[in-house]
């Protein structure tokens, strides 16, 4: 089923704590990741993808870099007289603290849900990195008769606060519902893109309005397990949940898999992102490249091996980067040497300067750092 | 009406570049690719917009589809604008009957009516067939300075070249004096660029005037600047020093393409204040595998290289599989160069398949009679069977059967 109907909402600041390194300065939904996108990049592709054009995204705070990013929509398709892009930064109408939880945010644009005309609701955080077909998803809710259908995957739950398992019948509703369980084993958990028809969206945040819930996991899917048909859609594609700055990196170097890679970025639904107007990257004489992910705009006239390569990034003669993250702008001087680094915007690193993490602790160097 | 505009520029690219063979068989000049990410048209539409001129007339006649599709809006260019923007021109059917353009000039005369809607002080008069940056502000500033009538802005070119242009002569001032038309000795170098900015009150008088001549072939070149150089007009040459390529044949473009390799070579494509701005399509970050080795390229978005690459430039989503070599070429966007193929000195067009065990073109050095030697060409959605060779200077239209 395509999607016309749908009403998009991105929250861009969930989980911004889990990655405090790289949302010191933005939103999750505007961390760079895989060599040329933001994390919101692959929501907001799903969702125009199966048709949906009437996106919300919701922000906290630290969204200038997110708002550079969206503009206007365009490059989403999203830049509309009619629907489109709708960007809702917090308003201080009440007493609210800047902590904006998910429910306290869907409180606060109850307005701008109400104004439209959908039938349903897509709400994703933008921690996952996934290309999925909504309209599986769909199908699936329909069929069910759910009220609630919250995609989930199975595998060791992420180390993230209020991350929802399930216990789910044969059917895939949703008998038991956990919050961040001690669990060891395998689990169904949580991938927070949950769909529900718009009324009962509705219905639920009035209701946590009147008796003051607090907790939208908590208090309205928890408590309501037994009362709503609440189902849980197991996702098998490509699909990874960001708990740290170690799984960034983690989670970025497996895009080094041509097998995931082909589920990420399909030439059937392709993943949108701004346009910079890059030229192609260009390799030197004598540069050696291998097993990594280069973007347009990259200079490379070292070595780079098992890296992702940003927009604009800079290799220059005898340096040697391997294991490594480079992010858009990044200059690295001639013999340098680098290994399992992470390197923010804009970073400088000079001549022969040598930075070494391990591969279970990546070292994290911050935006515009000159070393 | 719209509101007046001091310049607007007319960009002429209806052309189909014959001697470009089968790369110009469906689509017109103007839009064939070039630089691993560009058409040649963007080079003059991000010069227009680098230069703030935001109103664009581009005359399309010869297969214009996959132009006009290309062009759009104008988006990618900035040029998608409540004011000006850009115009798409084909030729249209009016009262007194309907022709097609018969030549640049009378390109021009035809969209007359175009222009007068903007009522600009001066008209740049461009084609869509040149790789360059220039700044057309300073050209017309010069234009301004000098009060002219016409300015033709103009280039040193290599004196054993020269045969092959429109050549000028100007005195201290840089008036011209007198013009050469691909003479057999030439006695200057200096070659007309194909970028003219005229003031459009002259021009106008001169269009008009010159499609009344029944003997005229309604062209800029051949007569409508003769014409205007024989009445006095105050002509000028605008002396640029930059890189500038016509890429009118498969040699050419072949060059133009790799001189983005050579370091000596002034054309550098990473310039944030002039940018060239292009239609993106959406792709990854391009992937290079462990067993590849890339040296002395450009590769574009959303490739997949296992095998060796040298000296080539590779567009958007090209795959080039293990073992696979392209040297000296340019593979456009969509090929796939399969197992153990070999690619070199050749131009592959969109989406053509070179299966396993091809050879295409040849390096010069192996040839006993170097006249013999060009750079070989495979058509778009071409596929080159399995073992077969493709000899240097060949153009391939059809499907070539390979044997096992």
């Amino acid at each position: 089923m395509r999607a016309k109907n749908i009403l998009g909402i991105i929250f861009s600041n969930m989980y911004d704590d889990c990655l405090h390194e790289l949302t010191a300065l933005r939103t999750m939904a505007s961390v760079p990741f895989g060599g040329r996108y933001r994390l919101i990049d692959f929501h907001l592709s799903n969702m125009v993808n199966c048709g949906i054009d009437r996106v919300g995204v919701v922000t906290k705070g630290n969204y200038r870099s997110l708002m550079d990013h969206l503009g206007n929509g365009k490059p989403w398709d999203l830049s509309r007289k009619r629907d489109g892009l709708f960007l809702l930064p917090p308003f201080n109408s009440d007493n609210s603290s800047m902590r904006r939880s998910r429910m306290d945010s869907l409180i606060s644009i109850l307005p701008f849900i109400e104004s439209t005309d959908d039938e349903f609701v897509i709400m994703t955080d933008c921690n996952v990195v996934c290309s999925m077909d909504y309209s599986e998803l769909i199908d699936f809710h329909l069929k069910s008769c759910a009220d609630v259908t919250i995609c989930c995957k199975r595998g060791c739950r992420p180390e993230l606060q209020d991350i929802m398992t399930f216990e789910t019948d044969e059917n895939g509703r949703v008998e038991k519902l956990a919050i961040s369980p001690k669990l060891l084993s395998e689990c169904l958990y949580s991938l927070n893109i949950i769909l529900m028809r718009k009324s009962v969206l509705e219905r639920l945040i009035a209701e946590a309005v009147s008796l003051n819930y607090t907790k939208f996991t908590r208090d309205i899917l928890q408590r309501n397990v037994d009362t709503l048909n609440i189902y849980a859609y197991e996702y098998k594609g490509f699909s990874r949940t960001i708990d740290s700055l170690k799984s960034y990196y983690d989670i970025s170097l497996e895009l080094l898999d041509r097998e995931n890679r082909k589920q990420l970025f399909r030439g059937d639904r392709p993943v949108y992102t701004k346009v910079r107007d890059d030229m192609p990257a260009i390799y030197g004489i004598n540069c050696k490249a291998t097993n990594s992910l280069i973007a347009d705009g990259c200079h490379i006239e070292g070595e780079v091996e098992n890296c992702i390569l940003f927009r604009g990034a800079r290799v220059g003669k005898n340096a040697v980067v391997k294991n490594s993250i480079i992010m858009q702008g990044t200059i690295i001087s001639e013999g340098a040497v680098l290994n399992h680094v992470i390197t923010d915007k804009n970073v400088t690193v000079t001549q022969g300067k040598n930075i070494s993490g391990a591969e279970s602790y990546p070292i994290y160097i911050g935006k515009g750092i000159r070393i | 009406m719209p509101r007046k505009q001091e310049c607007i520029a007319m960009l002429l690219a209806g052309g189909q570049g014959s001697r470009l063979g089968i790369l110009t068989k469906n689509i017109a000049k103007p839009a064939v690719p070039y630089g691993g990410k560009y058409r040649i048209i963007d080079f003059p539409l991000s010069n227009c917009v680098n230069s703030g001129i935001y109103t664009v007339g581009v005359l399309t006649q010869y297969q214009p589809l996959e132009l006009n599709d290309y062009i759009g809006n104008g988006q990618p260019w900035d040029l998608d604008r409540a004011e000006g923007g850009v115009h798409v021109l084909p030729p249209y059917q009016q009262i007194k009957g309907s022709e097609w353009y018969k030549g640049t000039a009378n390109a021009i005369y035809q969209n007359i009516q175009f222009i007068d809607r903007y009522s600009p002080e001066y008209v740049a008069i461009l084609s869509g067939d040149h790789i360059y940056k220039m700044d057309y502000d300073k050209m017309l500033t010069y234009h301004k300075k000098k009060g002219a009538d016409c300015t033709i802005a103009c280039i040193e070119v290599p004196w054993e070249e020269a045969s092959r242009f429109g050549l000028m002569f100007t005195d201290e001032t840089g008036r011209i004096t007198q013009f050469e038309e691909k003479p057999k000795n030439p006695k200057s170098n200096k070659a007309s660029m194909g970028v003219y900015m005229f003031t459009w009150s002259k021009l106008k008088k001169y269009l008009i005037e010159d499609e009344a001549d029944p003997n005229s072939s309604n062209d800029f070149g051949k007569n409508v600047i003769p014409k205007m150089h024989e009445a006095g007009e105050k002509m000028y040459a605008y002396e640029f020093d930059g890189y500038w390529k016509d890429v009118g044949t498969i040699d050419s473009l072949w060059e133009a393409n790799l001189d983005l390799l050579n370091p000596k070579v002034n054309i550098d494509l990473d310039d944030s204040s002039w940018k060239i701005y292009s239609k993106n399509f959406a792709a990854p970050p391009h992937y290079v595998s462990a067993e590849a080795k890339v040296e002395n390229s450009l590769v574009a978005a959303g490739c997949e290289i296992d095998g060796e690459l040298d000296y080539s430039i590779l567009f958007s989503n090209v795959t080039v599989e293990k073992g696979a070599s392209v040297k000296y070429s340019i593979i456009m966007p969509g090929a796939v160069i399969k197992e153990g193929a070999v690619v070199q000195y050749s131009i592959v067009a969109e989406n053509a398949v070179i299966e396993s065990g091809a050879v295409v073109g040849e390096k010069p050095e192996n040839m006993k009679d170097l006249s013999e030697w060009g750079v070989a060409v495979v058509g778009a959605g071409i596929t080159i069977g399995k073992n077969v060779y493709v000899p240097p200077k060949a153009m391939i239209d059809e499907d070539m059967k390979g044997g096992n």
